[in-house]
């Protein structure tokens, strides 16, 4: 099957059931979405389908003939990052980290969609992404830091 | 040196008891330092002064050699060489090393001195420098645990980075002639009076040929210009872009990916299995038994984890009780002097002492550590040597664990630490690595990537020990007069260390932790005493250990006691606590939250707790209101006192963290087994907080303790009690089991 990933065309040969997660990190070895629970508990292996986040490891590879799919490394560079991961940064956010790139990606969706989030706007969207290390509190802080540097570009 | 070896492990083995008699072994071999490693092999014009300080031509390099599972110690370490070392973060490699005995903890051994964290005499410093350097004799240790590596670097990493720039300026002396006192250092270079830089690595070659100076005296606190100043932590751009590889990303030329299926039934046989239905399955290269259960290698983690579910297996019963009430039962039967592991605590007469009584019994469940990051190794056997790429907090022990079963010498085989995708305690233990490591032995040449299904990260975890307090505490004329204090639990430590081949000589300290050493010094009578199982499961240190469950029970009994006496609950604390860090730490959060102010609104209700951990006094103040729906967290403050605040702002980090992380357990975490199996298999069942359930978490770090301390796991243990507390306070219901959410609903 023929597979857009950050802008890279690929042809992979796997099960229709195969979920993106696993095409991803083991067919071409791009890391950034993470393996959690495989059951869309804990939103670590978030990436954007066509610019909408989703669990990549609920997404098969039957359902993405042509899709496009972004990741974190998608998203941004260390040397040309996104907004929300400037805030990410500015913020600290991260402890073990393992989450974060789910959580950004998420961040990012909603804020493409909502550009001033309240926090109950922030709760809803983001309640699906497990941080077991606890950093809510920062990441709260960096999506509304993230909507206002998104609103001065 | 193996005879002082032999006496001093032997010394360690009786621990602290030994010290009164007198042991006699050299001051000096404790206090020799280890050969460094890096010199082993270091290339000509390479110079390296100590095991973490590397310069060569090209480069600086730091060597943080605890293991990084989020708590940011990889920074600090490299923060704590670089205020003396004089470099900037950024114009240096950093890297965890190669696991040697000269980066063994001195500071790990600090909690089994018998003495209370809190008493820092000369007799208590004593004894801990004495046990370190026991310990550094008999069993010189790597390990990443006991929120010690903060203390354990403190010291060393500065003198390490001091030793190096004093030993760069004399090289810069003898190339100029300059008299050392003369030079400056400032952002990798030694400064000459005209302001000409010698760069530090223009300097290796020169500096490689001379002895490192000693004795170098460190700087004031006050003339420091990173440690205590807010700083990017060095991992936070990688860990924002997906570009941090940790252990589960590690690629490498013609690895293949395995998952293993071990009875869930812990310890329990494998009487058979059929692997009939997944041999067949798409990219399945091998089906192994290994010790205990089945591995299946496949050219993809998926594939491997869809044909290992497609096995079917006959597995033999659990070495415990099958079902979880059997659990609770066994333990009420402990509470006596055949099972007593320890009175760890008593002043005055508890049962003599006067007052009106109140008892409780407290329940404190088993909990997985779920760490994101399932459990994983990977490993490539050759004829020659082994590699593995792992993270793990007890680094030699990984590679003596994998040469045991490979059979190579263990000086061929090399732990390649990675970053670790959370721990809590998971990554001190070794099935995993075990079980990678027999793979790849059986696959020679082949490197292998195993990993854990989060299914059996789940049912393969050994959790935190199952605990039950009872206490009957006395008040009298509107104040506390008594508390005693009974906690009983499996053994945490002779589980653990069982598995690391070790005996745990003495009571299990954890069965009392956060409850003898709890200071209350104005309280006239007190009694702490601990009871020990180990016909329960298997379990392991959770974050924060005995003083999570031990602290719950206590703070929960002494705040059902202060509402008796009709006492105020912050007040009563400070009144009875009589130990000048901790009241500070009260006083504080009673100032953040205005514990004095306006009376709280409708349905409003606050708790406090303290709890003392690993050295550190932290108190918390919980708020709720106890809507229609149920309990809705408001907010929360907590203040805490580390002796020295390294970098403020992970300390703030850790302080929410660790706040969310006791909070979310204490509300809906628990593991209960049926048929010998844990229950709950992924985080619908066992999920911890979210962000719609988080509130406000305020926090204040106070530095009047003379020592230095950690601060990976203080923040739980009084989180858990001060919501419960706050629930009392905003609903009159006392709740004295965890997960909480068995009893009362929350939004």
């Amino acid at each position: 099957m023929r597979l857009i990933v950050n802008g890279g065309t690929y042809e992979v040969d796997v099960e229709p059931d195969m979920p993106l997660l696993w095409i991803l990190r083991d067919e071409l070895n791009i890391t950034g979405p993470k393996y959690g629970c495989g059951i869309a508990q804990c939103g670590a292996c978030t990436v954007h389908v066509d610019g909408t986040a989703v669990r990549s490891c609920q997404v098969v590879a039957g359902d993405l003939e042509g899709a496009e799919v972004t990741t974190i490394e998608g998203l941004g560079q260390p040397r040309s990052l996104h907004a929300v991961q400037q805030a990410w940064i500015e913020h600290q956010v991260a402890q073990c980290g393992y989450c974060q790139a789910g959580q950004i990606m998420q961040a990012a969706s909603l804020l493409s969609m909502n550009p001033d989030p309240t926090d109950g706007d922030i709760d809803a969207a983001m309640s699906g992404n497990l941080c077991r290390c606890g950093t809510y509190p920062r990441i709260r802080a960096a999506i509304h830091a993230a909507a206002k540097k998104l609103q001065e570009v | 040196m193996p005879s002082i070896g032999k006496i001093a492990r032997r010394t360690f083995l009786i621990g602290s008891a030994a010290v009164v008699g007198g042991v006699a072994f050299g001051v000096y071999a404790a206090r020799r330092p280890f050969d460094n490693p890096n010199l082993d092999g270091l290339p000509d014009g390479s110079a390296s002064f100590n095991p973490w300080v590397i310069v060569d031509n090209q480069k600086i390099t730091l060597i943080a050699s605890h293991a990084d599972k989020g708590q940011g110690i990889f920074s600090a370490q490299a923060a704590l060489i670089a205020e003396e070392l004089d470099v900037d973060l950024d114009q240096v490699d950093i890297s965890f090393g190669a696991p040697d005995k000269a980066y063994y903890n001195r500071a790990a051994t600090d909690a089994m001195a018998g003495y209370p964290m809190y008493d820092n005499s000369p007799l208590a410093q004593g004894v801990r420098g004495f046990l370190g350097g026991v310990g550094k004799l008999a069993l010189p240790m790597m390990i990443t645990g006991g929120s010690s590596a903060i203390p354990d670097s403190y010291d060393k990493l500065r003198h390490a980075g001091a030793t190096a720039r004093e030993t760069l300026k004399l090289a810069a002396s003898q190339q100029s002639g300059v008299p050392v006192d003369q030079l400056r250092t400032a952002h990798g270079a030694v400064i000459m009076p005209d302001g000409t830089e010698l760069a530090y690595t223009a300097l290796a070659g020169l500096a490689a040929k001379i002895e490192p100076v000693t004795g170098v005296s460190l700087r004031d606190p006050k003339d420091w210009t990173i440690i205590g100043k807010p700083r990017q932590r060095v991992d936070m751009v990688a860990k924002s872009t997906g570009t941090l590889t940790y252990g589960i990303d590690f690629r490498t030329e013609g690895m293949l990916h395995a998952t293993v299926k071990m009875n869930p039934r812990q310890g329990g046989a494998m009487r058979s299995y059929d692997a009939s239905a997944a041999s067949d399955m798409p990219g399945v290269i091998e089906i192994l038994e290994i010790t205990g259960g089945v591995a299946v290698v496949a050219n993809n983690t998926w594939r491997a984890i869809q044909a290992a579910n497609a096995i079917e297996f006959d597995w033999g019963d659990a070495p415990y009780p099958a079902e979880q009430d059997q659990h609770w039962q066994h333990l009420a039967g402990m509470f006596n002097d055949q099972h007593l592991n320890a009175e760890a605590r008593v002043e005055g007469d508890v049962d003599a002492a006067e007052g009106q009584e109140v008892a409780g019994e407290y329940r404190s469940p088993y909990i997985a550590h779920a760490p994101l990051e399932p459990l994983n190794a990977t490993i490539l056997v050759t004829d020659e040597r082994v590699d593995i790429w792992t993270g793990h907090q007890v680094q030699m022990m990984v590679e003596q664990k994998v040469a045991d079963i490979t059979g190579h010498d263990v000086d061929n085989v090399h732990l390649h630490n990675m970053f670790i995708g959370g721990s809590f305690g998971h990554r001190l233990e070794f099935e995993f690595v075990k079980q990678a490591a027999e793979i790849a032995n059986r696959m020679r040449g082949t490197p292998i990537q195993m990993t854990y299904s989060r299914e059996e990260d789940f049912a393969h975890d050994f959790p935190r020990h199952i605990t039950m307090g009872r206490g009957v505490a006395k008040h009298k004329d509107g104040r506390v007069t008594s508390l005693d204090v009974q906690i009983a639990g499996q053994s945490v430590m002779r589980s653990q260390m069982g598995r690391m081949g070790l005996s745990l000589p003495g009571p299990d300290a954890q069965l009392h932790e956060g409850a003898w050493d709890a200071p209350m010094f104005n309280l006239p009578n007190l009694r702490v005493r601990s009871y020990r199982t180990e016909a329960l499961a298997p379990v392991s240190s959770w974050r924060a250990v005995g003083a999570g469950p031990n602290v719950f029970i206590y703070e929960t009994l002494l705040d059902e006691v202060i509402h008796a006496a009709g006492a105020d609950p912050l007040e009563e604390r400070i009144r009875l606590m009589g130990h000048d860090v901790s009241v500070k730490v009260l006083e504080a959060v009673g100032d953040m939250c205005s514990w004095n102010g306006a009376q709280l609104g409708e349905g409003k209700g606050r708790g406090v707790a303290y709890g003392f951990a690993f050295g550190v006094a932290v108190a918390t103040v919980v708020e709720v209101t106890n809507t229609d729906a149920g309990i809705r967290l408001d907010h929360v403050w907590l203040a805490a006192d580390v002796g020295k605040v390294i970098d403020p702002v992970n300390l703030e980090n850790l302080a929410q963290g660790g706040t969310v992380f006791g909070l979310g357990h204490a509300i809906n975490c628990e593991i209960t087994y049926s048929d010998g199996m844990a229950e709950q298999d992924n985080y619908h069942a066992h999920e911890g907080m979210r962000m719609w359930q988080c509130p406000p978490i305020e926090f204040r770090a106070l530095e009047n303790n003379p020592q230095i301390r950690g601060f990976g796991e203080p923040p739980i243990p009084p989180s858990a009690p001060a919501l419960g507390n706050a629930i009392f306070a905003a609903t009159g219901q006392r709740i004295r089991e965890m997960p909480f959410y068995n009893h009362i609903d929350f939004v």
